[in-house]
């Protein structure tokens, strides 16, 4: 189908970002691929099964600190990344046993609270996760340029991957029950949609890939601490970046982490001190103005192809 | 023609309110049964029980031979009972099409979405909706949508239906024609239970009535007979009314 | 002897509780939002109150007044301006938007104030308050006695007034309240504005308690929603029991796990609820 023609196109494309010899770019482009990530796994749970969860900040902490932990026991990198998102897998399916039969309001704070209560046990196990003082991971011998160049491809990596499943996931059998979850349950219910099943699918892809892409991170910048991995932000900016692009779409996320970095950037750059302010005056504009996303507003402009 | 359906002695407590108080009744497969009593007599609650929406809080529901009494609805859903609502419940956002796609697939009837949208197709030329396909279900009038409801729960292939007050708001054309669609499913061997204000409907369609009031079932049988019955006239009309019918002429 | 002490710390505690999550509590009920605003409007009632003090020589029990007034203003102009626009939106847009407008004020509180920690340093403190074997300190029995009576002046003005009884019909039932001739937006930006002022007036009487930041504004909020969760939305009642009972439990898991394990403790407690009974301890009967 033109989807994967479309993101192996995409792929192509970024993957020789290299060859430009920036680094910065190549940076910057390495957070877009980890915001893409976060916004397009977001989305199973929040955009498709319309559930908004807050737990992304706890499974970006949980796979660097997965990551981060095994690694300093000895375990190679690569392998350490995989465990970190097999683990968050099985974590969400275990928390979300507790916490997917809540609604509305009740979900979101309880998913919010899981990486207040993650950040808690990292600050009580000090032995094993370095508590406060954060944690150390092991160096890679490589300059700096190749260090860039090996990251970026890591994430851009991960990020091509969870796009791929997601174009699946939405065409696909599990996408449409969650569609029809999100509009209305008890109906799905009634129609033969195992929703406990779907919904904690859906919740434990939301964290598969995050899980991933916080192991990646941690090894990135070679230092994590609670504060920084289970930031509340990181909980509310893929949603932002999903509502910017367009709830429930394939590749509204991508667009949204784009346009969200972007803003980022030239806020830190020109605003630093607003920089949070900036943010919500996006989401409240977003909010008010464009809740359909920035796909359906394209879509209504320019696109009257097909009823 | 075993019993498809056997409710035994089936209660349900809300609170102080027996919402259905010991139900015990049996629908052989291929049936067509009127289920009428006034309102708040505990039809649609009884529906609610068999289908799994709320368990029951005495008795058992049993399925053809099989003890249903605590499964989930999506799992009774895929044993082939189907019901629609009252107060019909599409997926807005979807199309018609999609919306009896949904019924295909997740009952097991279409291993894809592709070939649930393919089966959908079929379901709604039935039910007479064709034309209307790709338009979201949002968007259709009261009659199309229970229509709608129709061709989803067909889609589900039951072997039992329910139908909920599928003609309530509709006009005498658009119930001829949903009773038409009716008798078309029945003669496909589906058993349908269908509950039911209209008595003129009731009676040209069911081949037995079952009467519920304040949650006891009080009168079952032929539909001609149980409409005479003393106690089903008392329960629609009140006591004085049934005495004075009894001591007319006939 | 201790827990007796313990005991007192944990209803001093509970007090201060309820009025904090008493205008979060309503504003969730009535509108059906959350308010992520609420920690920070209670941050800048005890701005309020530290520079009236500060600069004016004005006792923070005596801004509770200012400030309750002031952020009354503000909450009603936010309402009006931003929230009552998505009144009707699903629950990830209402959050999302309080949350985008608490990152806005946060920041520019930040900016305005800095993150430094502030404390008022009364001149006249009121001293140690002896029952028997319990030390209080007075200012923070004045102050729970006064937060106490905040919440009970809601209670009777929800109870009692016209105003108070519409509130309590759109709490109920939305859609009701509308065919019974209730302005559902003039209610919901009213009501509001009370839980905006509600927590200024609290900011005003914990500035005396807390250190003052921007950065205590989450602090504020998790103690809301623990006390909504464990006494029910939208009741004075319901409010005044989950902030004792959240009260008395972060006391005594100070005392038995030391004091840094005092949040963890009550949202584990807010884990369990949500569980559990996530209507509440009163559940559905909180209301008046």
């Amino acid at each position: 189908m033109r989807h994967w023609i479309a993101l192996a196109i995409l792929a192509l494309l970024l993957a020789a970002l290299p060859l430009a010899g920036n680094n910065y770019l190549l940076r910057l482009a390495t957070i877009v691929c980890m915001y893409a990530v976060m916004a397009q796994s977001w989305n199973f749970i929040g955009g498709l099964a319309g559930y908004p969860s807050f737990a992304t900040a706890a499974f970006f902490g949980f796979g660097a600190y997965t990551s981060a932990i095994l690694q300093n026991q000895g375990v190679p990198m690569i392998f350490g990344w995989g465990v970190a998102g097999l683990a968050s897998m099985a974590f969400a399916a275990l928390i979300g046993g507790a916490i997917l039969h809540l609604r509305g309001h009740y979900f979101a704070i309880a998913s919010l609270i899981i990486a207040e209560m993650l950040r808690e046990i990292v600050n009580t196990t000090p032995d094993l996760t370095g508590g406060g003082m954060g944690l150390n991971l092991p160096i890679l011998r490589l300059s700096v340029t190749a260090q860039a160049q090996f990251f970026f491809y890591a994430m851009l990596a991960l990020a091509v991957l969870c796009m791929a499943v997601a174009i699946v996931i939405h065409h696909g059998k599990l996408g449409f029950g969650l569609r029809c979850i999100q509009q209305n349950e008890d109906a799905a219910n009634m129609l033969g949609v195992n929703t406990y099943a779907y919904k904690t699918a859906a919740f434990s892809l939301s964290a598969v890939f995050v899980g991933m892409a916080g192991a990646i991170y941690a090894s990135w910048v070679n230092y994590i601490e609670p504060p920084d991995v289970f930031d509340v932000l990181l909980a509310v900016k893929p949603l932002v970046m999903v509502l910017l692009g367009g709830l429930g779409t394939v590749y509204g996320p991508a667009i949204g982490s784009v346009i969200l970095l972007s803003f980022e950037e030239f806020v830190w750059r020109n605003l630093l001190t607003i920089h949070a302010a900036a943010l919500g005056v996006i989401i409240v504009v977003l909010v008010l103005f464009l809740p359909n996303g920035i796909l359906a507003l394209l879509r209504e402009r320019f696109g009257r192809r097909g009823a | 023609m075993g019993a498809l359906l056997v409710l035994d002695q089936v209660s349900r407590r809300f609170g102080g309110l027996n919402a259905v108080d010991r139900v015990s009744l049996s629908v052989a497969q291929g049936e067509i049964v009127g289920l009428i009593g006034p309102n708040g007599a505990g039809k649609t609650t009884l529906i609610n029980l068999i289908t799994g929406v709320h368990p029951p809080t005495g008795g058992r529901v049993m399925f053809d031979g099989r003890d249903i009494t605590r499964l989930r609805p999506y799992q009774i859903a895929r044993m082939g009972l189907a019901r629609t609502f009252q107060i019909v419940q599409p997926f807005p956002k979807m199309t018609v099409l999609g919306n009896v796609a949904a019924g295909a697939l997740f009952c097991g009837h279409a291993a894809t979405v592709r070939e649930a949208h393919a089966v959908a197709r079929e379901h709604l030329q039935f039910t007479g909706l064709a034309d209307m396909a790709e338009a979201p279900a949002a968007t259709l009038t009261l009659a199309r949508r229970k229509r709608l409801e129709l061709a989803k729960s067909l889609a589900m292939r039951p072997r039992l239906l329910m139908l909920d007050e599928v003609n309530a708001g509709l006009n005498s054309a658009e119930i001829e024609e949903a009773l038409g669609i009716i008798r078309k499913i029945a003669d496909r061997g589906v058993t349908i239970i269908i509950i039911e204000h209209l008595m003129k409907v009731v009676l040209s369609i069911s081949q037995r009535l079952v009467v519920l009031h304040h949650g006891q079932l009080i009168a079952q049988g032929p539909p001609r007979e149980v409409i005479s019955d003393r106690r089903v006239i008392e329960a629609y009309l009140g006591a004085k009314y049934a005495a004075i019918r009894q001591g007319a002429p006939s | 002897m201790i827990y007796l002490q313990i005991a007192a710390n944990g209803l001093v505690l509970g007090g201060l509780y309820a009025c904090i999550a008493v205008g979060f509590s309503l504003v969730w009920g009535v509108l059906n939002v959350i308010n992520i605003l609420h920690g920070t409007f209670i941050v800048l009632g005890s701005y309020i109150a530290y520079f009236a003090y500060v600069h004016a020589g004005i006792h923070p029990f005596v801004s509770v007044v200012l400030a309750g007034a002031a952020l009354y203003l503000l909450g009603h102009a936010i309402q009006a301006g931003f929230i009552n626009r998505v009144i009707a939106a699903p629950v990830l847009i209402t959050l999302t938007l309080t949350f985008g407008l608490d990152l806005i004020l946060n920041n520019a509180m930040l900016v305005a104030f800095t993150a430094d920690y502030r404390s008022i340093n009364l001149a006249r403190p009121l001293g140690s308050v002896e029952i028997g074997p319990v030390f209080l300190p007075g200012d923070r029995v004045a102050a729970m006695a006064l937060a106490l009576l905040l919440t009970v002046l809601l209670y009777r003005l929800l109870r009692d007034s016209r105003i108070g009884r519409a509130i309590v019909a759109v709490r109920m039932d939305r859609e009701a309240a509308a065919l019974m001739g209730v302005d559902v937006k003039r209610i919901n930006a009213i009501t509001f504005a009370i839980g905006a002022l509600m927590a200024g007036a609290a900011g005003a009487l914990l500035s005396i308690i807390f250190p003052i930041s921007p950065l205590n504004s989450a602090t504020f909020l998790g103690k809301a929603f623990v006390v909504c969760v464990l006494g029910g939305l939208g009741s004075v009642p319901g409010a005044m029991v989950g902030g004792l009972v959240l009260g008395m439990v972060e006391s005594f898991g100070s005392y038995w796990m030391g004091p840094e394990h005092a949040v963890t403790i009550s949202f584990a407690l807010l884990l369990v609820l949500l569980f559990v009974r996530p209507s509440g301890l009163l559940g559905r009967r909180g209301y008046e």
